[in-house]
């Protein structure tokens, strides 16, 4: 267990850390030598980024639930056409009986993006206002977590792809790709740009003994 | 003892009592990446896992011989994209109707239209970035093996493949790939080609790679094989 003790931080020791290499530079250093990246200090401004990307990606993901994601011809069109979104296609898989697959579907392309837009906008929210250690850790797990999850959503737009690919039986069966495919790709693509833009430094910033050392207060 | 103990209380007692590191340049300290804890670097033995001391994430965990083994893993799974490109991916059949599709081919399926950007970003996915990713890791880690300094930009090469990792989406292409079987199981006759087995051992050989891998270890190998990442740090000296 982490112990209850002052941590002294990059930040607060006048130095800026680099997120891709662990470098410690001086605060006024703008790229890490060692691997070129751009030193960022810790600020709730970057937050800005998070909740651009996290608005493109909500945006996107309103027409990716409402067009269709993919269209099934079975029969030249005598035994239906049918264009399913992907709710559709989920209740269709129920409906033959694919409860298991119907399950990763589900959970997949509507349980974790949902998840995930509102553990981004709660994390964005108490990024950098006081905690205890314990709610840090809670707040450090769970931005893990999303940033583990968030790229397992495009399994939707791999599934419809393959399916297109495959299924092209001339008079029996062909299924074709729906608008809804690249509205959702470009959905799962900005919330993870958004998770990424996240600095899970901020997190810790609004832990209590930081108030004894006032530093930039720029926060 | 491992980098991990060495926290903040540590710091400040051992400050003046030896210069392996310095305060005013962050010389000898290492930053971690989740929580900005500041711990003094040492050198651990492979196999020692070093962790911050605040937030309990991995700072460090070197491993006997891994850049061979990683430069070997890069080329096999560069070898296995060859065959998952070229050889055929699924085969299905209903009816004396058939129809086989490569690995183009799935990506090829949003090539009308407005779906056509898709046609780019998922073969970069699933076949551009693997690989772009392994040559970038090959680049870096070859002359390092080798105990020879690193190529021109190596650091910007390992910087690259590690920022590319989230999009390089091999392994959820294969999960998808098992979602969609299933799916077609009821209509059709399938026939999983050569390109969908190879397709299964790149996760498997990912997986290992990513056991290997160790960011901190190669950053340090890459600073102490005196690479001048972009000419930039001769302005102000070497750092140790």
């Amino acid at each position: 267990m982490t112990p209850d003790q002052p941590v002294l931080t990059a930040h607060r020791a006048g130095l800026v850390g680099c997120r891709s290499c662990g470098r410690v530079w001086p605060v006024d250093r703008e790229t890490c030598d060692r691997c070129g990246a751009d030193l960022v200090p810790p600020d709730r401004r970057g937050l800005q980024k998070v909740w651009a990307w996290w608005l493109a990606g909500l945006i996107m993901y309103v027409p990716a639930n409402l067009f269709p994601m993919m269209r099934t011809q079975t029969f030249a069109g005598l035994q239906g056409s049918t264009e399913a979104t992907i709710l559709e296609g989920v209740v269709e898989l129920i409906h033959y009986g694919n409860y298991d697959i119907a399950i990763i579907v589900f959970v997949a392309s509507v349980i974790v993006p949902i998840a995930k837009f509102l553990s981004i906008a709660w994390l964005a929210r108490v990024a950098g206002k006081p905690a205890t250690v314990d709610q840090a850790q809670t707040r450090l797990k769970i931005y893990e977590v999303v940033e583990f999850i968030g790229r397992w959503s495009m399994i939707d737009v791999f599934v419809v792809a393959i399916l297109s690919a495959l299924v092209q039986l001339g008079f029996v069966a062909s299924i074709h790709p729906g608008p809804a495919a690249v509205s959702f790709a470009l959905s799962v693509a900005f919330t993870m740009l958004s998770a990424q833009s996240f600095d899970p430094r901020l997190i810790w910033r609004g832990l209590p003994l930081r108030s004894r050392t006032d530093d930039t207060g720029q926060d | 003892m491992p980098l991990a103990r060495a926290g903040a209380v540590l710091i400040l007692q051992a400050m003046d009592a030896q210069g392996s590191f310095d305060l005013t340049t962050g010389r000898g300290l290492m930053a971690c990446p989740r929580c900005d804890a500041l711990h003094v670097e040492e050198e651990l033995e492979p196999g020692e896992t070093a962790r911050c001391i605040r937030c309990g994430g991995v700072l460090a965990k070197p491993r006997g011989g891994a850049f061979g083994q990683l430069i070997a893993l890069a080329f096999t799974s560069m070898v296995l994209m060859m065959g998952a490109v070229f050889f055929p991916f699924l085969e299905i059949s209903r009816m004396g109707f058939g129809n086989a599709t490569s690995l183009f081919g799935v990506a090829m399926a949003f090539a009308d239209g407005v779906l056509l950007p898709l046609v780019l970003a998922v073969m970069a996915m699933i076949v551009g970035l693997p690989v772009l990713r392994s040559f970038l890791l090959v680049y870096t880690l070859a002359p390092l093996a080798q105990g020879r300094a690193p190529y021109r930009h190596a650091a910007m090469a390992f910087r690259w493949s590690e920022e590319l990792r989230p999009w390089s989406m091999a392994e959820i292409f294969v999960i998808g790939t098992a979602v969609a079987l299933v799916k077609v199981a009821g209509l059709a006759t399938v026939h999983l080609g050569p390109a969908f087995w190879a397709f299964c051992a790149l996760i498997l050989v990912n997986l290992a790679s990513r056991g290997f891998m160790c960011q901190t270890t190669i950053w340090d190998a890459i600073e102490d094989a005196g690479l001048p990442t972009d000419g930039r740090e001769t302005a102000r000296g070497p750092a140790r």
